[in-house]
């Protein structure tokens, strides 16, 4: 060790100095659930501070690996969750901008060939400093056409992750079963990623949770009854095909408020108060058509 | 002789690292950067080639270094000079332009004399490497 080298560090310091434990405790604030995830957060937040210290001390040399892939099912806020990691990432310093490029195959994968490899450089250079997220990653990667062009963004992206790790984080994301598929495919992507974080479903009270934060930012709110009629809706909402989480529910309460709207427009004679005007009763969510299909006993949707 | 045009060059070459402080310099400012090479280094040819797109949206430095080392793989023995455009007054205008490479030997200029009527004198500058076909200026044996 050499002499100008400090022979301690003050962990706490550090942390603080970061500034990570603001974005931490946003998270934990801001994201209703997913309980898992900022643990895992936690952990690998945790992991960086220390392997930080630890270059301070002149115990690590290499830089980590911190590709990422997020799993789980859509509508479990894997976007939301890599924008907060990007940040967090920043403020340790292990990327020197900390902006968010989100993709799918359809930005980095060309149309006919040459036109591949420059559109993924494009979206590479982009990222360069920041975090590289790929939504429903297993596109890239379809064994069935030989002649795909989505072989060789792969190959640019192993590149990248590997030659140039301090300038780029890349996130995968998708549904597990075929993100593992795609990995079993792909041992090349497996063997670079160091972090696997899981994203579970969201259960129905921590749906309702999700729904008041959001109409409260568009200034509505759910009735007594509404609330009951939503906690309904969600459980067989579900069952249903293509159920996905919060994306679903956004959707839900956004086709609440258009019947709200028009319940409104044809039944007000004369002022309508504020009041009524940010309230969405039983009615606007019973009057889905997912309580239709369970009525008639159809399971189909 | 070694070639002065742009920012930085009657400095000693900038290393990549330098080069790299200088661009994210440019792109912290809202600037867009590009790259152009050229055989031919006459002072009044502003023409030069350019290497693929100019860069904007660009947020970090590397995007623009790993276009820098593909065109050196590709045109390494010829002059690459790397520009920011500002944009901010509704047109692109130059903030910052330097050289970031340079062929291994840089034959120079030449002024040649052109007697006129009575003692009128016309200059022009020649550059020796021109005396090459385009694409064969620099090579090994130059």
């Amino acid at each position: 060790m050499t002499p100008d080298r400090p022979t301690s560090v003050d962990l706490r310091a550090i942390y603080e100095e970061s500034g990570v434990g603001k974005i931490l405790d946003e998270l934990d604030r801001e994201l209703v659930g997913l309980g898992p995830v900022k643990r895992r957060i936690r952990e690998i937040a945790a992991l960086l501070l220390v392997d930080r210290a630890r270059r301070e001390l002149g115990l690590a040399h290499e830089p980590p690996t911190l590709h990422m892939s997020f799993t789980g099912n859509p509508g479990t806020g894997k976007t939301t969750v890599a924008g907060r990691m990007a940040g967090i990432l920043h403020r340790l310093g292990y990327i020197r901008k900390g902006h968010l490029v989100s993709v799918t195959r359809d930005d980095l994968v060309g149309q006919y060939i040459g036109h591949t490899a420059p559109k993924t450089k494009e979206i590479l250079k982009k990222a360069m400093g920041g975090v590289l997220f790929i939504d429903e990653a297993y596109y890239l990667y379809r064994p069935e056409n030989e002649r795909d062009y989505g072989q060789e963004s792969i190959e640019i992206l192993l590149q990248i992750m590997e030659n140039q790790r301090d300038d780029l984080v890349v996130i995968l994301a998708g549904y597990e079963d075929r993100m593992e598929r795609f990995f079993s495919a792909n041992p090349g992507f497996r063997s670079r990623i160091a972090h696997h974080v899981e994203f579970p479903d969201y259960s129905d009270d921590e749906l309702l949770a999700i729904s008041e934060v959001m109409l409260e930012r568009l200034n509505y709110r759910l009735s007594a009854d509404a609330e009951v009629a939503l906690r309904r809706y969600l459980a067989l909402r579900r069952e249903q095909p293509h159920f996905s989480n919060a994306r679903s529910l956004r959707n839900a309460l956004d086709r609440a408020r258009l019947r709200q709207a028009k319940r409104l427009f044809e039944e007000s004679e004369g002022p309508v108060d504020a009041e009524a005007l940010s309230t969405i009763s039983a009615e606007d969510i019973l009057a889905s058509r997912v309580f239709e299909t369970s009525q008639a006993g159809s399971t189909g949707s | 002789m070694k070639l002065t045009q742009g920012t930085f060059s009657f400095l000693p070459e900038l290393t990549d690292d330098q080069i790299r402080a200088q661009v994210q310099y440019c792109l912290d400012q809202g600037w867009a950067v590009n790259l152009e090479f050229t055989d031919d280094p006459h002072p009044r040819n502003t023409y030069w080639d350019m290497w693929g797109h100019p860069m904007f949206d660009i947020a970090d430095a590397a995007g623009v270094m790993i276009e820098l080392a593909d065109c050196r793989e590709v045109y390494g023995d010829r002059y690459i000079r790397l520009s920011a455009f500002d944009s901010s007054p509704g047109w692109e205008s130059i903030r910052l332009s330097f050289i970031v490479n340079r062929p291994t030997s840089e034959p120079g200029f030449r002024l040649d004399r052109r007697e006129g009527a009575g003692r009128l004198i016309r200059y022009s500058t020649h550059s020796y490497a021109t005396e090459r076909p385009a694409g064969e200026r620099y090579g090994d044996d130059a």
